[in-house]
C-alpha cells in the first residue's frame, strides 16, 4: 500500500485537485495498484499546487503542479516509487520557502488528513490540553499570557489578558467565541487552518473553555467557506464520539460543548460585538463599549472572543510552555504570524514566520517580485482597512509597533500586492465604496462618512477645486478615525489616506505636496 | 414563484427544528434558504410569529446580511469576487465579462433562468485571484476565456 497525499484545502481544489485524485484513483484501480489517497490540507506553495505527494522508503517525495491529464505519465516515471519527472520536486520540506519557516500553529497543516483524529493524534495532537487538565485555571492563563501572544485578528489585544478578565468575571455560564469571519481580502490563513487541521482549533478552544470556566463555544463561520465547514464539523463530530468534547472530557469530569454557526455575509460581523449580535440571531450591529465582551459577551454572559489563529496558537503554547513559544518574534510582537502573499506576486501562499522579517524578504525572498514581472509599487497589509505602503517603506519589519509608526497595521498577516499599473485613487475610492456597503450603520461618521467620502474623491479626480476637496477628504478622515464606534469607520481611512500620501500624482495632486 | 402554500410546511419543519436553539433566527435562515433557494416574503410572518419577534425585526435581519435573497435565484448562482487581490490580477475584466456574457447587473438572473450573478467580498481563495464559485465550486486564476468554458459545463450539465 502507497499512501499518496493530494489536498482538499479550498485553493487546491479551484485548482483541479479532484479532478487530479479522481484520475489517479482511476489509473491506480485499472492498472492493479494498491494505493491510498489521503486528502491533506495544504502546505501553502500554492504555485506548486496541485501538489501529489508519494510516501516512499526515503521519504515524501512531491510532484507539482500536477493536471489530471498528467497522472498516465507520471504513473509511468514511477511516481510511485518517488522517480525522476519534469513535475518531480523532491521533499517539500527542503524548498527554501518551506525549510525557511517557524511553523508552530501551522505544523500539521499539508501533512496530515484533517479530519484523522489518530493521525491528530500521531502528530502531538491534543497534548496541550492533556497538560492543561491537570493544571488550575489560573495556571492555564499564565501560559497565554507568558507567551506574549497577542489577538491575531486585527487589534492585537494581549490574549491572557482578555483570558484573565473572563476567569475573573463571576457568571454561572460563560462562552467562548472564535471569530472565523475571516473576510479580509489577502487572508486565507483562518480558512487552511479550519480546512487543514480542525482539531488544533477545537483543542485551542476546548482548552480555552477550561481556562475561564465556559462550557459552550461557538464557531462562527463566514458562509463563503463551505469546505471549512464540513472539515470543522466532521472533527467535532469525531472530538465528541472520542471523548475530547462533550459533558466529561477525558474523564476528568470537565465539559466543553462546540457548534459550528454560520454567518451570512456580512463583512462587519467579523468585529466582535457585531459578531456577538448576529450570534443572538440579529443585525450586526456594533455595541457600545464598555461594558467589554469578556464582562457582558454572547447572551450578556461573560466571552471569550478570540480569533481563528489565535485560537489555534492555543495548543502549542500548552504543549510547549508559553517561553516556547514567545522566544519566537521581536520587541513586543511574539511568536509567529501565519503570512498570506496575494494578488499580483508570482509565488503566491501561506508562510508562518516569526515576527520580524522585512516586507522587502517578504515579497522578493519568499514572494519572487510581481507575477506579472513590473515593478510592486503598493502593498496593502491587514485587509480592506489596512494601509497602502509604498516601495520606501518596505524596509519596515513586520512588527505591530513597527508598522503602526508608519501608520500602517499587521491585521491578520494578509498582504495584498499591486504592480506599478495601479491606479490608487480607484482604490482609495474602493476603500470608501465598500464602507458604504459593509457599514453596520449604527454610527454617522461610517454611515455617511463613507458616502460623503466616495464623492469627494470623485471631485478631486475630476480636478474640481482640487485643494479645498483634498482637506475636506483629510477632515472626513479624521472624523472619522477619531468618531467612528468600531474599526470599521475607524480604519476605513488607513487605506484611504496611505494612497493619498504616498500615491497624490494618481489624484492628479502635485507629488510635492506629499504630505506624508 | 412559486405557491407559498407548498413551502409552508418546510418553513413550518425548519422553525420547529430550531426551537430551542439559542439565537435561533440566522440558523433557520439559513435552512430555508438551503431548502427553497430563497426565503418568501410570506414566510418572514410565520418566522415572527415562532420567533414572538416583530416582522420588521426579521424582515430587518434578512436585508442586513448580503447572502439571503427573497428572490427565487437561478438554476446556477454564480459569485464573482470583487475584493482588492482580485482586482490586483484584472478582477474588474472578469466582472465585466461576466456581466456582459450573462446579460445581467449584479444580483440578475440570465434570461434562461440558467444563472444568477453575485458580487462577494472575499472567497479566501487570494492565492489564486481572481476567483469566483458557482454554487459550491471554487474557481481560481479565473481569465474572461476560463469563465466561458466553466458556464458553458454547467450549461451543458442542466441541459
Amino acid at each position: 500500500m502507497t499512501r499518496v497525499f493530494i489536498s482538499r484545502d479550498s485553493t487546491v481544489l479551484s485548482l483541479g485537485a479532484n479532478q487530479v485524485a479522481s484520475a489517479l484513483q482511476q489509473a491506480c484501480e485499472s492498472g492493479g495498484l494498491n494505493v491510498e489517497i489521503v486528502r491533506n490540507g495544504s502546505r501553502g506553495l500554492f504555485w506548486l499546487e496541485p501538489l501529489v505527494e508519494v510516501e516512499t522508503t526515503a521519504g515524501r517525495v512531491a510532484y507539482g503542479p500536477v493536471q489530471s491529464q498528467d497522472i498516465p505519465a507520471l504513473l509511468e516515471a514511477g511516481m510511485l516509487e518517488g522517480k525522476e519527472h519534469p513535475l518531480y520536486l523532491g521533499n517539500i520540506e527542503e524548498l527554501p520557502y518551506f525549510k525557511d519557516q517557524n511553523r508552530l500553529t501551522f505544523a500539521r497543516v499539508g501533512i496530515t488528513d484533517p479530519v484523522s483524529l489518530d493521525d491528530y493524534l500521531a502528530h502531538e495532537g491534543y497534548r496541550g490540553l492533556r497538560n492543561a487538565l491537570d493544571m488550575s485555571p489560573q495556571d492555564i492563563v499564565q501560559q497565554v499570557t507568558d507567551s506574549g501572544l497577542r489577538g491575531r485578528g486585527g487589534a492585537a489585544f494581549p490574549t491572557g489578558i482578555k483570558w484573565n478578565t473572563v476567569l475573573n468575571a463571576p457568571a454561572e455560564q460563560k462562552y467562548i467565541v472564535c471569530n472565523a469571519d475571516e473576510g479580509d481580502s489577502g487572508t486565507f490563513s483562518d480558512r487552511m487552518v479550519m480546512e487543514g487541521d480542525p482539531f488544533v482549533l477545537i483543542e485551542g478552544m476546548t482548552i480555552a473553555g477550561l481556562a475561564v470556566g465556559a462550557t459552550q463555544g461557538y464557531i462562527y463561520l463566514r458562509v463563503e467557506y463551505p469546505h471549512a465547514g464540513a472539515a470543522l464539523n466532521e472533527a467535532i463530530e469525531k472530538a465528541y464520539a472520542n471523548g475530547y468534547l462533550g459533558d466529561d472530557i477525558l474523564g476528568s469530569g470537565k465539559s466543553f460543548h462546540l457548534e459550528v454557526r454560520l454567518g451570512a455575509g456580512a463583512y462587519i460581523c467579523g468585529e466582535e460585538t457585531s459578531l456577538l449580535e448576529s450570534l443572538e440571531g440579529k443585525r450586526g450591529l456594533v455595541r457600545f463599549k464598555p461594558p467589554l465582551p469578556a464582562i457582558v459577551g454572547l447572551f450578556g454572559k461573560p466571552t471569550i472572543v478570540n480569533n481563528v489563529i489565535s485560537l489555534a496558537s492555543v495548543p502549542i503554547i500548552l504543549d510547549k510552555g508559553g517561553e516556547y513559544y514567545r522566544d519566537y518574534g521581536m520587541g513586543r510582537s511574539r511568536g509567529t504570524l501565519p503570512l498570506q502573499l496575494a494578488g499580483n506576486i508570482k509565488y503566491p501562499g501561506l508562510f508562518e514566520a516569526a515576527f520580524g522579517l522585512t516586507l522587502r524578504e517578504i515579497l522578493y525572498d519568499y514572494g519572487g517580485g510581481s507575477a506579472s514581472g513590473r515593478p510592486i509599487r503598493a502593498v496593502q497589509v491587514g485587509g480592506p482597512l489596512g494601509a497602502y505602503v509604498p516601495e520606501s517603506q518596505f524596509d519596515t519589519p513586520l512588527d505591530y509597533e513597527a508598522f503602526s509608526a508608519i501608520s500602517a497595521v499587521v491585521g491578520h498577516g494578509g498582504i495584498v500586492v499591486h504592480d506599478d499599473t495601479v491606479d490608487m485613487a480607484e482604490m482609495a475610492r474602493y476603500a470608501m465604496e465598500f464602507c458604504v456597503e459593509e457599514s453596520c450603520g449604527k454610527c454617522t461618521p461610517c454611515r455617511i462618512g463613507s458616502t460623503r467620502g466616495v464623492e469627494v474623491i470623485d471631485r478631486i479626480v475630476e480636478g474640481r477645486q482640487k485643494d479645498m476637496n483634498t482637506q475636506l477628504l483629510r477632515d472626513l478622515c479624521d472624523t472619522m478615525i477619531n468618531g467612528s464606534l468600531c474599526a470599521m469607520g475607524g480604519m476605513t481611512p488607513f487605506p484611504v489616506l496611505s494612497a493619498l500620501n504616498h500615491f497624490p500624482e494618481d489624484f492628479g495632486l502635485d507629488k510635492a505636496s506629499d504630505a506624508a | 414563484m412559486q405557491d407559498y402554500h407548498l413551502q409552508k410546511n418546510v418553513v413550518a419543519k425548519i422553525l420547529a427544528e430550531h426551537e430551542s436553539m439559542p439565537g435561533n433566527l440566522l440558523p433557520v435562515l439559513h435552512g430555508i434558504q438551503d431548502a427553497l433557494g430563497y426565503i418568501p416574503t410570506e414566510a418572514v410572518a410565520d418566522i415572527a410569529d415562532a420567533l414572538n419577534q416583530s416582522i420588521a425585526e426579521i424582515h430587518g435581519v434578512i436585508s442586513f446580511y448580503h447572502y439571503f435573497r427573497q428572490t427565487p435565484p437561478g438554476k446556477n448562482t454564480i459569485r464573482v469576487c470583487r475584493a482588492e487581490s482580485c482586482q490586483a490580477m484584472n478582477g474588474k475584466t472578469l466582472e465585466e465579462h461576466a456581466k456582459k456574457q450573462l446579460n445581467v447587473d449584479w444580483h440578475g438572473t440570465s434570461a434562461d433562468g440558467e444563472f444568477s450573478l453575485e458580487p462577494v467580498f472575499c472567497l479566501g481563495n487570494c492565492a489564486c485571484s481572481p476567483s469566483m464559485t458557482v454554487n459550491n465550486e471554487v474557481y481560481g486564476r479565473v481569465t474572461p476565456e476560463r469563465f466561458d468554458e466553466i458556464i458553458a459545463n454547467y450549461r451543458g450539465a442542466v441541459e
